[in-house]
């Protein structure tokens, strides 16, 4: 059994799975603005205890796996750089998303902070573009 | 891209949506504690309506690229042991996730110990599915 594909993959599959509910909680807020303040403290809270651990369980199994892959030198395809650059960029994106999320969820407590989570649940949905290009890039392989 | 490649991005596509779906319903789980909601229950309804509709279609689509896929490949076939073991547990884990939806859907606090209860078999045969998908025993 590939023990670092699969901490890799299910890494990734909860990563999507928690930005999902973030994306999905800010877009019910947006329609349902009475219970926007609920909604995005869902969204907040979910950042910190769902997308942190996910990403790391992901990024150490994307590691693994390379290291046990021994790929020669130089070894760079095209699915290879997409999925660098999709995490890379992601990681900065959800370091962002936590420093707004950790406002966020400070201004709730005194009756604001919507826009925080807003802020975080839009780039929550440009993380699944990217993700879902990652996706495309590591089952189509294109060199 | 030939058929293969689309082949399996949309079959590894559904498994992503089906994997994801069910991780945010696990977080409405925790949102919607008894003790403590955060979510009203119009829009925890809301929530896990769509979520469970998306449950839904990666669920097709596993099934049918997967099929397919199987067709496909001239190293499987549909009756190697791990994939008839995945259509198997598929099958298990329609019936949980159906029982677990209904029990939400019909009384979201009194049919929460089922649900969650039918939810937690569903993530586990999903789990399970997923290492025989990476380990492929046998192939």
């Amino acid at each position: 059994m590939n023990l670092p594909l699969f901490v890799h993959v299910l890494g990734a599959m909860l990563l999507v799975g928690t930005l999902f509910a973030i994306a999905l909680a800010t877009l019910i807020g947006w329609r349902r603005p009475d219970d926007a303040a609920g909604l995005t403290r869902f969204s907040l809270r979910t950042l910190f205890i769902g997308v942190l651990p996910s990403y790391i369980l992901m990024r150490v199994g994307a590691q693994w796996t390379e290291s046990e892959a021994n790929f020669p030198e130089g070894f760079e395809p095209d699915w290879f750089t997409i999925g660098y650059i999709t995490a890379d960029a992601g990681a900065l994106l959800i370091i962002i998303s936590g420093t707004l999320s950790g406002i966020g969820l400070r201004k709730l407590q005194r009756g604001s902070g919507v826009g925080f989570g807003r802020a975080v649940g839009v780039i929550s949905i440009l993380l699944l573009v990217a993700y879902l290009v990652a996706v495309w890039a590591m089952t189509a392989k294109p060199t | 891209m030939d058929l293969y490649d689309w082949l399996l991005f949309l079959h590894v596509l559904s498994a992503f949506l089906v994997v994801g779906a069910l991780t945010a319903l696990w977080a409405l789980v925790l949102g919607t504690k008894p003790a403590a909601p955060i979510l009203s229950p119009e829009s925890a309804m809301r929530f896990g309506r769509i979520a469970g509709g998306l449950i839904g279609a990666g669920m097709g689509g596993v099934l049918v690229f997967g099929i397919w896929l199987a067709i496909d490949v001239d190293g499987y076939e549909l009756w190697d042991g791990w994939i008839l073991a995945s259509l198997v547990l598929w099958a298990v884990a329609g019936w949980a996730g159906g029982r677990s939806g209904q029990a939400f859907e019909r009384d979201p606090i009194g049919g929460r110990r089922a649900g969650i209860r039918f939810q937690t078999v569903y993530s586990v045969v999903t789990l399970v599915i997923l290492v025989l998908m990476i380990w492929k025993p046998g192939a």
